[in-house]
């Protein structure tokens, strides 16, 4: 058994210049408190630009944790605590010039529970573009609500019931909704907590599908709990154990060769 | 006489009571020897038994000798009554009905009194004086000798009833009694029963306070009725004038002049007052709630929410106070000096200020619960998506907490409606129909207030008036009710 640290560090140390091209956001020695806990040790990753990396590890592993930390939503949580250095297109996102609603606006996020605000489908998808001031007139924020909810594989279900309330919907419906949302205000990341967990399989193809097209011209961090689903659309992948990154590589890699026992032990479902 | 001395319906209370705990233990017993040893045979468990029994013995007893103490008056009074010289019994000037409280408590008297001294009342009560007096008798009332007669009839009423009134609840109890025992076996369903009667009983409870509401309108409804006999309804609804005149009602009140209550000026003066309240309480309200569930520090919010809250104790003659003494001759003088108008001490605005500052932890408080009661799930997917604090409270939390704040306000609304210490002390007593707020004015209850506190005679038709208005707030504060809940309800929907 060798010593944890120094391999996750070493697994996870980048392999170029973090600031050159082509990475997006760069973490160095990040923890995370809440209170005494700490609930993420010393993670540093690369997230590259128009690639699809997933987060994959046990429940209560810090997946959630970490990935709040890239849009700051972690400032919401009193007690928590982030400390270590990230960085978005080389700028310190944790910087006392940066303005953590405009970092949110860039960041955007799809959270692990569906929070649809109790207004109208359209309302809810329309809530982005309206506060950032995207569209110029009725028309074009239509058509962003189209196109999201399109994206969102949702369109033809929701089309006659935009005025009904984005609560009323089902479980997997607001999934969706959620997503849409996010999407509506396109930002340059997008951060989504287990976007398919309620999702059937027809639905979930569908978001794996949008997944695929957002990498285009975004990058996307994705947490999972299905190895199938990270295999399926992600290029890098991370695997996060009680607060550590123990390895971060390829898919490919981890899938077929991973160089962490534990990886091994998680990906062929031995513990986890 | 010795054992009917004891018949009294609290000593009768106790003796079910006591059946029905004998009941229970016995009924308890008798189930577990039912079960022969074997717990799971029985349908229900002993302890359902032994309450099955309780309840029997003591419910229809104790609700029969409710009953019974509730309507016994109805038939024993008219007794009395018959003793009654007519002179009396026609009298508008001294209702026949306080003649009747006096003699009550005579025959309430005599319960205690050995038979001599009963036997001296009819006499010539003079020689037990002391003995009544006693007794807590207003002596002096006595003032002809058809009370003591008549005081003689409703007490012997009463001791010819008691044996009947002992043997009915008695009876009840120990039918219940003997019936539940004798039923208590393995598969009899004590438990459904049970829970029946429980259920009946938190029915019972919930509707007292139905109850209640209906017994508030019924105190008020037969003097309002009274009172447009005299006064028609639509002058009292539509009349632009309250000017009651005091000294021209005669018995049947015909001479009084049915313009002088014009209802309008007073409701007037409420709104306009409570209006005035709402303005200052509920944006400052509102505000310090926002500020309080979003953007304070926890440490900051426990100590300013129990001092706002403070304010919410504090008794409303001291606003008053503070309204007379402070705030009126503070706006006094800004108007009068500063602006050149026209202003006094007392004054709409003065009253409006003072009652907006006393409701503001009633808007305030419940805002801040209501707010901080939105998920944190809805903030989360807010600033998830760029937004600002403040975006987020005005597009997200506000409109979700909408339907809990309405309520705060109309709860407020509903105080400014009813207040009347700072009324009294900081808009005057004029009733009058103004726009300006500058000017004096007077509300529904500080009118009332008026209307009984003088020592008048309860029948005239300005006393008579009072009910009228009372009924009519009762109203209004009904229908504004009914409306916030009407609203919350739609919200609801609409939100869930
Ligand atoms: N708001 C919080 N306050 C205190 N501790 C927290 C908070 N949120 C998370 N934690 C703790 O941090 C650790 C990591 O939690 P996190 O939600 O990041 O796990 P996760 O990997 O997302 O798990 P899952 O797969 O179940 O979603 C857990 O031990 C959790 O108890
Ligand atoms: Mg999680």
């Amino acid at each position: 058994m060798t010593d944890m640290t120094t391999t996750a560090a070493a697994a996870a140390a980048p392999a170029t210049d973090p600031n050159a091209v082509g990475y997006k956001m760069t973490a160095r020695n990040v923890d995370v408190y809440y209170g005494e806990t700490r609930a993420i040790k010393d993670v540093s990753i690369d997230i590259l630009d128009r690639t699809v990396t997933a987060f994959i590890g046990p429940s209560g592993c810090g997946k959630s944790t970490f990935l709040r930390c890239l849009n700051r939503m972690n400032d919401t949580i009193d007690i928590c605590r982030v400390t270590g250095e990230i960085k978005l297109d080389g700028g310190d996102i944790y910087d006392r010039s940066v303005d953590p609603v405009q970092l949110r606006a860039r960041v955007g996020m799809v959270f692990q529970k569906p929070n649809p605000f109790p207004k109208s489908i359209y309302d809810n998808v329309a809530y982005g573009p309206r506060i950032h001031g995207l569209t110029r007139n009725k028309a074009d924020l239509d058509e962003i609500i189209e196109m999201s909810l399109r994206r969102a594989a949702m369109w033809d279900e929701v089309k006659d019931r935009l005025d009904e309330p984005g609560t009323g919907l089902s479980g997997g419906q607001q999934q969706r909704l959620c997503i849409a949302r996010a999407i509506a205000t396109s930002p340059e990341v997008l951060l989504m907590d287990e976007p398919a967990s309620a999702l059937d399989p027809i639905a979930t193809s569908k978001i794996e599908e949008l997944i695929d097209e957002l990498r285009q011209n975004f990058s996307i961090v994705i947490v999972t709990h299905s190895m199938q689903q990270a295999a399926r659309v992600s290029q890098k992948t991370a695997f996060f154990h009680l607060g550590n990154l123990v390895e971060f590589d390829d898919t490919s890699k981890i899938f077929t060769n991973p160089s962490e026992e534990r990886t091994q032990d998680y990906i062929s479902g031995r513990f986890g | 006489m010795q054992a009917l001395d004891f018949v009294t319906a609290p000593n009768l209370a106790l003796v079910v009571l006591a059946l029905a705990v004998i009941g229970y233990i016995i009924g308890r017993v008798r189930a577990v020897a039912a079960s022969k040893g074997d717990p799971s045979s029985l349908h229900s468990r002993p302890g359902y038994h032994a309450a099955f029994v309780f309840i029997w013995t003591g419910l229809p007893a104790l609700v029969v000798l409710a009953a019974w103490v509730v309507l016994q008056p109805f038939y024993v009074e008219p007794k009395g009554y018959e003793v009654f010289p007519k002179s009396v019994m026609e009298s508008t000037t001294q209702p026949a009905d306080l003649k009747m409280d006096v003699v009550k408590s005579i025959a309430k008297a005599l319960e205690d009194f050995s038979p001599e001294q009963r036997e001296k009342l009819v006499l010539g009560f003079r020689d037990i004086e002391s003995a009544l007096d006693r007794a807590g008798v207003a002596v002096a009332e006595i003032d002809q000798s058809y009370m003591p007669r008549a005081a003689q009839v409703i007490f012997e009423t009463r001791q010819s009833l008691k044996p009947i009134m002992a043997a009915v609840v008695l009876g009840l109890a120990v039918i219940g009694f003997i019936f539940s025992i004798a039923v208590v076996s393995r598969r009899m369903r004590a438990r459904n029963r049970v829970e029946t009667a429980v259920r009946g009983m938190l029915i019972i409870a919930s509707s007292i306070a139905i109850l209640t509401t209906f017994g508030i309108v019924f105190a008020l409804i037969f003097d309002t009725i009274r009172f447009f006999s005299v006064v028609p309804f639509q002058d009292f609804l539509f009349g632009l004038t309250w000017d009651p005149t005091f000294q021209g009602a005669d018995e049947e009140g015909h001479s009084v002049d049915s313009r002088g209550f014009g209802f309008v000026p007073l409701i007037f003066g409420t709104v306009y007052i409570s209006f005035i309240a709402l303005l200052v309480a509920v944006p400052i309200g509102l505000f310090s709630a926002i500020y309080m569930a979003e953007f304070a520090t926890p440490r900051f919010r426990s100590i300013a929410k129990p001092v706002l809250e403070v304010l919410a104790g504090v008794p409303t003659i001291v606003y008053g106070f503070f309204a007379l003494v402070t705030v009126g001759p503070a706006l006094a003088e800004f108007f009068t000096n500063t602006l050149g108008l026209e202003a006094q001490g007392r004054s709409v605005l003065t009253a409006g200020i003072v009652m907006g500052i006393m409701i503001i932890p009633f808007v305030s408080s419940l805002s801040d619960d209501i707010i901080t009661a939105v998920p944190q799930s809805l903030r989360d997917a807010s600033l998830g998506l760029g937004a600002t604090k403040a975006e987020t409270v005005r597009i997200v939390l506000l409109p979700a907490a909408l339907p809990g704040i309405m309520a705060a306000v109309l709860l407020a609304a509903s105080r400014a409606i009813g207040e009347t210490m700072i009324v009294v002390l900081a808009a005057g007593a004029t009733a009058q129909i103004t726009a300006n707020p500058l000017e004096a004015m007077t509300t529904i209850t500080v009118t009332i207030v008026n209307l009984l506190k003088a020592d008048t005679d309860f029948t005239s038709p300005q006393a008579l008036s009072a009910y009228a208005l009372g009924i009519t707030l009762f109203v209004v504060t009904l229908v504004m009710n009914v409306y916030a809940l009407r609203i919350v309800r739609k919200y609801r929907e609409q939100y869930e």
